[in-house]
């Protein structure tokens, strides 16, 4: 019993990961019909943003109040990025889908070169409060702090966008260009700036990930963000592009049947069976569980 | 520069007061390459400052084609050439919804609400930050709207999304209005309805309409402009060309019991100019 705890909740915190990568990749893909390969690279800068502020600047620090301003910091430094990379580089390439590909494709390769390059290839360990290093009795299970914590962030933030998504003009414009962008210009707006809007909120998501990501994990690497972002981008196909609650039931999904697979089952199955069964959801449901709807 | 009053290649003597006050809108030479397809070749049109002008042609020939490169909607791989002036402002080459925001306003083919959003949603969606949306003359004309607010816009019907499309372009001021095919799938009594809203809602703004129905044609249309082979062939007095049944026969595929058979548009432009 306690491990099967143990395991969902474990499953349950790299879901959060998963979510928090793909929420953003998908209202990215659903608006602006940009596959975001660089989006990994948003969140290596989150976890060595806040992995550099916990070490360098006044006031941060890996305990407490100065904790948290370090991981405002990296999340900051993720949204900036991600803020630049659309108004520089993907603005320019709207409805040219190969050279898009080929410039993000190319940003998170110099991404992870220019990481390398100033901090090194080798895993740095990541500075993080000592209650997040112990555990929690539930129900019999010792459960790590640290995949709590990414549960919750990952709650919040779910929580944060559909709210966004549900009450505010800009979430309003989001969900319609989701739907069909040339008629929301058609109606006078101005879409490019909700791509923006989508860039930062995936960026920062993105960069929380990274964070917290980095906390889970205990150290921070440069290709962290790629080999996530493989998955995420499974969840996105699996949840529906577009749609950040299909995101969120695919992140759990794809985050329990790796955890229980690759527990019961050998080492490494997990990963196949997930990839199993983004193959079946292609097969029967395309347009993945949700659809291309980006509420519901 | 000024633009042209006198349209097309066979101006009748008897227009109205109206058309001959400066037109709303001005095309000239229009033309518009969309994957090596030449689907506009110099087309010339104008449309008058009040009453409906509207675009006629068989399937295919490059009328929706002519809306979407006046709103700025060609797509990006599509050439577009020619100048578009609304008064003696040039229309071409400005983003989308700039134009739509300067007052030109656009009802598309297949209504295209947003299916997802509720019918309160989308017409929140036309708000704009500055002026004060025309709820009331929205709900006026279409009561139905108000009382679906909560509905989903996909679970409406085709005359209610109609109704939507256009109620949701009513909410802010136009100088003009695009409408493609408003009738287009709907049952006769919805279409005498989507009629009736449309001649009054002509009776404030210039209304450039695309229609394949000859009854609501020769209910709304005071000017005609037929395209042809990706060209101008005939412009003037709508009841004119309506009268004419040897001419609406060669031009629209449509006459006296004939009915017209429909071309797929990816071969439009040359099935257009095998037929003529």
């Amino acid at each position: 019993m306690g491990t099967v705890i143990l395991l969902a909740l474990t499953g349950l915190g790299l879901a959060a990961l998963y979510f928090l990568v793909a929420s953003g990749l998908s209202l990215v893909f659903g608006l602006a019909d940009v596959l975001n390969f660089a989006h990994g690279l948003f969140l290596g800068v989150g976890a060595y943003g806040t992995w550099w502020a916990a070490g360098n600047l006044p006031g941060a620090g890996p305990d407490g109040f100065g904790f948290v301003f370090a991981v405002a910091f990296g999340v900051a430094a993720g949204t900036l990025v991600a803020i630049l990379v659309e108004l520089v580089l993907i603005r320019p390439l709207y409805s040219r889908t190969i050279e898009q590909v080929l410039v993000t494709v190319g940003l998170s390769l110099a991404g992870v070169a220019l990481l390398q390059a100033t901090w090194g290839a080798d895993a740095r360990p990541f500075p993080r409060p000592d209650w997040t290093r112990q555990v929690t009795g539930i129900f019999g299970a010792q459960v790590p702090n640290g995949g709590l914590l990414l549960i919750i962030a990952a709650v919040l933030v779910l929580g944060a966008i559909l709210a966004f998504l549900r009450w505010t003009r800009y979430g309003l414009v989001i969900r319609a260009g989701v739907e069909n962008r040339e008629m929301v210009t058609a109606l006078g707006i101005d879409v490019r700036k909700a791509f923006t809007l989508v860039f930062a909120i995936g960026g920062a998501a993105a960069a929380l990930a990274g964070a917290l990501g980095g906390v889970y994990f205990g150290t921070v690497s440069p290709g962290q963000g790629g080999s996530l972002l493989i998955f995420a981008f499974i969840v996105v196909v699996i949840g529906g592009m577009g749609s950040v609650v299909g995101s969120a039931y695919a992140a759990v999904v794809v985050g329990l049947v790796q955890q229980f697979v690759n527990y019961y089952g050998t080492s490494g199955l997990g990963d196949i069976c997930v990839v199993g069964l983004l193959a079946v959801v292609l097969l029967l449901r395309p347009q993945g569980i949700a659809g291309k709807v980006a509420t519901a | 520069m000024s633009a042209r009053s006198e349209p097309g290649l066979r101006a009748p003597q008897s227009r109205t007061e109206a058309a001959q006050l400066e037109p709303i809108l001005s095309v000239e030479e229009l033309s518009v390459r969309i994957s090596g397809l030449h689907i506009l070749q110099g087309v010339s049109f104008t449309v008058a400052p009040t009453g409906v002008t509207v675009l006629l042609g068989r399937n295919g020939v490059g009328k929706t084609t002519t809306l979407r490169a006046i709103v700025g909607l060609t797509p990006p791989a599509g050439e577009v050439r020619g100048t578009i002036r609304m008064g003696a402002q040039s229309l071409l080459a400005r983003p989308t919804h700039r134009l739509v925001r300067g007052g030109l306003g656009y009802v598309p083919e297949d209504r295209c609400v947003f299916a997802g959003l509720t019918v309160a949603e989308n017409l929140r969606l036309a708000e704009r930050r500055g002026t004060t949306p025309a709820y009331d003359k929205v709900f006026a004309l279409f009561p139905e709207l108000d009382r679906r607010g909560r509905q989903r816009a996909g679970s409406l019907s085709g005359g209610q999304q109609q109704m939507l499309a256009i109620g949701r372009v009513l909410l802010n001021d136009n100088r003009l209005l695009l409408v493609d095919e408003p009738t287009k799938g709907l049952a006769p009594k919805v279409v005498t309805e989507v009629a009736e809203v449309l001649e009054r809602v002509a009776e404030s703004v210039p209304v450039l309409l695309v229609e394949q129905n000859l009854a609501v044609v020769r209910r709304l249309a005071k000017d005609a402009v037929v395209l042809a082979a990706g060209k101008v062939a005939w412009t003037g007095d709508a009841r004119e060309l309506l009268l004419e049944t040897a001419l609406t026969k060669s031009l629209l595929g449509v006459g006296t019991g004939e009915s017209h058979h429909p071309v797929e548009p990816g071969r439009a432009a040359t099935a257009g100019r095998d037929q003529l």
